[in-house]
């Protein structure tokens, strides 16, 4: 009948991906340690919720065809209630006496093998949240020192520079006075106002923007200042709304960071956030991050920009000149669409710019992650294969689309991004990818 | 054989009433009490209206994308359950029991409904045991006690229509079918059959999370 989860791992010989940060973490553990640990973050933090989770789970399996793992993999092994079987399950019915070669692979689950999507609390009939259960066993990992090393890389940088990307102090105002001056060339005289007091909008981005992606804070700006909006971006740490300590299990961490961003808006005395297109950063400063601080809703409103691009074209803030021509789709990003339900708005504003919006199948809450969130991808390139090939339901999903005619698919959201960039190429599926700024950046009016 | 009779009839009726109950209170009032102390966001997300919304999507037949998406899966577990807490509760023989012992009564389920739903729990149980075998995603989730919940489900039902119908040995089917039910009565609090109870917090709670915080669907 049933075999426990370790034997049927050595029967499928899952290659075991090497990882300096959970091989070396795994090395130092003891069994006494993982016990302590272990019963200490379920004594501490976890209680009727989590009890209520494991005993109402009937194994009934529904959840498999929830997750793209599962549906790409055909292995039972990626059925989200298999993901807690290889768990908290075998954790709690051992009362945390587990070997150090247990925690390596709970850690891979936890940490790589699930994109913490939701999608399957919405397949279970109980409703059970299997990313909270994930998000449980990064926290004990976190505690027994056990993480991936890129993305624990990431955190520290959190922890000593308050932004994701080691950016410096100096830096990061650089990249706004350089963003600044490039976008004057094209309209002369707009400005990124920095350190407005008093403006009406803090506009937040994830570190990758500027270290990466600075053309975004460059296109956002012209977007803000075409439609006439009073913002201001901080010189100071507390700028990057970013948080992959949220997904490590560094719960603290997590807290400082958005005690930094919401008193930044604060001591800036803006009336809301506004950030920009990343899913993971708006569910730590409206879901997660704000709770941790003990803020049943953000204490500054946050406006993710999905909903302000929506808010503009509503108001006829922004004009366009000519609609986008080529045919597009549109990925909806769990967080902000299962997180925070903008799906109609966002389509709003696709409809708004784009002559021809094709959908994808399944949409809206539906759709199927992109197999980067999660902090999957930012556990960086140890795990890239893993997750490309285990989402081969996105590139079926993409190809369908493309079979329609379309052409690019618009993914608002920074970690989808990077997923399906990687998707796109893997599986050759030869379409464009941009961030729904892109579109409007490129189709809207201009001021001279 | 008398003795045992009156033995599963008598006391055992109590303890296995008294266990269910005791124990369903108990459970919930522990949970509820854990919550507040350790899970008060359980309590500060919880919206009435929202968890009804969820609850009611997933308590209607085919009202989920998930249900539509398992047809026979769907048609199996509803028919499973409404008879599983029907047949019990309004079959004319525990009907008229209840009558003889306290003088109350209700209505009752016409005789070749309740046999008719008697065998809908007993196949039920025999479709999940296979699709337990079966389908390899719920095979890798299955430990035996998943089979020996379905064993104790199916095992009233077994007896007691096999002594209602008068078969070979009704009369120690009819102590085994007594038995078995006290068995599984008295289980619910204490096995995953509790899923009946903590089914509208779990479901609810999610819902809520989904429809108000989130304004998105959940089903």
């Amino acid at each position: 009948m049933s075999e426990p989860a370790s034997k049927i791992e050595s029967q499928k010989e899952i290659k075991q991906i090497k990882d300096m940060g959970l091989d070396q973490g795994v090395a130092r553990l003891t069994p006494e340690k993982i016990e302590k640990v272990v019963n200490e973050v379920l004594e501490n933090e976890t209680g009727a919720r989590l009890k209520a989770y494991v005993e109402s789970c009937v194994h009934c399996g529904l959840c498999s065809d929830a997750c793209h793992y599962y549906v790409s993999r055909k292995d039972p092994i990626f059925s989200p209630a298999a993901k807690v079987k290889q768990t908290l399950w075998e954790i709690l019915e051992k009362k945390g006496k587990v070997s150090p070669e247990f925690i390596r692979r709970a850690a891979e689950v936890a940490y790589t093998e699930c994109n913490l999507c939701r999608r399957c609390a919405m397949y279970c009939p109980f409703g059970i949240d299997v990313a909270y259960m994930m998000l449980t066993m990064r926290r004990i990992c976190h505690k027994l020192g056990v993480t991936p090393q890129y993305i624990q890389d990431t955190a520290h940088s959190h922890s000593a520079t308050m932004n994701q990307m080691w950016v410096k102090e100096d830096e990061w105002v650089d990249t706004l006075f350089w963003q600044e001056e490039e976008a004057q060339e094209e309209i002369p005289g707009l400005r990124i106002p920095v350190e407005k007091e008093g403006a009406d909008i803090m506009y937040s981005v994830i570190g990758p923007e500027p270290k990466f992606r600075a053309q975004l804070i460059y296109q956002a700006a012209v977007i803000l200042n075409a439609a006439g909006a009073d913002w201001t971006m901080p010189a100071t740490p507390g700028w990057d709304n970013s948080d992959m300590a949220m997904y490590t299990g560094d719960n603290e961490m997590m807290a400082r960071l958005k005690k930094e961003h919401f008193e930044t808006a604060t001591r800036l005395k803006v009336k809301r956030i506004v950030m920009g297109e990343c899913g993971h950063a708006f569910r730590s400063v409206y879901d997660m991050g704000n709770r941790a601080l003990g803020w049943k809703m953000p204490p500054v409103p946050v406006v993710h920009a999905l909903e302000y691009y929506y808010e503009l074209f509503r108001a006829g803030r922004i004009k366009v000149a000519k609609k986008f021509e080529k045919p597009v789709t549109l990925h909806d990003p769990c967080n902000v669409i299962r997180g925070r339900g903008l799906h109609e708005m966002t389509r709003y504003v696709v409809n708004k710019t784009c002559e021809n919006f094709i959908e994808m199948t399944p949409n809206r809450e539906h759709n199927y992650c992109c197999c980067a969130g999660g902090g999957v991808i930012n556990c960086g390139p140890p795990f890239r294969d893993k997750r490309v090939v285990s989402n081969s339901v996105k590139a079926d999903q993409i190809s369908a689309t493309t079979k329609k005619g379309v052409e690019v698919v618009i993914a608002p959201c920074h970690n989808c991004h990077g997923g399906l960039e990687d998707i796109i190429h893997h599986f050759g599926l030869g379409v464009e990818l941009k961030f729904l700024g892109d579109i409007i950046y490129e189709v809207m009016e201009k001021p001279e | 054989m008398h003795t045992l009779h009156n033995l599963v009839s008598g006391p055992l009726v109590w303890l296995a009433f008294i266990i269910f109950i005791g124990g369903s209170i108990y459970k919930l009032v522990t949970m509820a009490k854990e919550a507040k102390k350790k899970d008060p966001l359980v309590y500060e997300y919880w919206d009435g209206n929202y968890a009804f919304r969820s609850i009611l999507h997933w308590l209607t037949p085919f009202g989920s994308v998930n249900w539509r998406k398992n047809p026979v899966l769907t048609l199996v577990t509803f028919a499973f359950h409404i008879s599983v807490i029907l047949v019990p509760i309004f079959l004319l023989a525990h009907v008229l029991l209840w009558k003889e012992s306290f003088d109350i009564s209700w209505w009752y389920l016409p005789e070749a409904a309740a046999d008719w739903m008697t065998l809908i729990v007993i196949f039920a149980c025999i479709f999940f045991a296979g699709r337990r075998m079966i389908r390899k995603d719920v095979k890798y989730l299955t430990s035996s006690s998943d089979y020996w919940i379905l064993a104790m489900v199916a095992a009233p039902f077994i007896t007691g229509y096999w002594a209602h119908h008068h078969w070979p040995m009704y009369r120690l089917m009819y102590i085994l079918h007594i038995l078995s039910g006290e068995i599984m009565l008295a289980a619910i609090p204490f096995t995953r059959l509790s899923h009946m109870l903590y089914f509208v917090f779990t479901r609810g709670y999610i819902g809520s999370e989904f429809g108000a915080v989130r304004h998105a669907r959940d089903w």
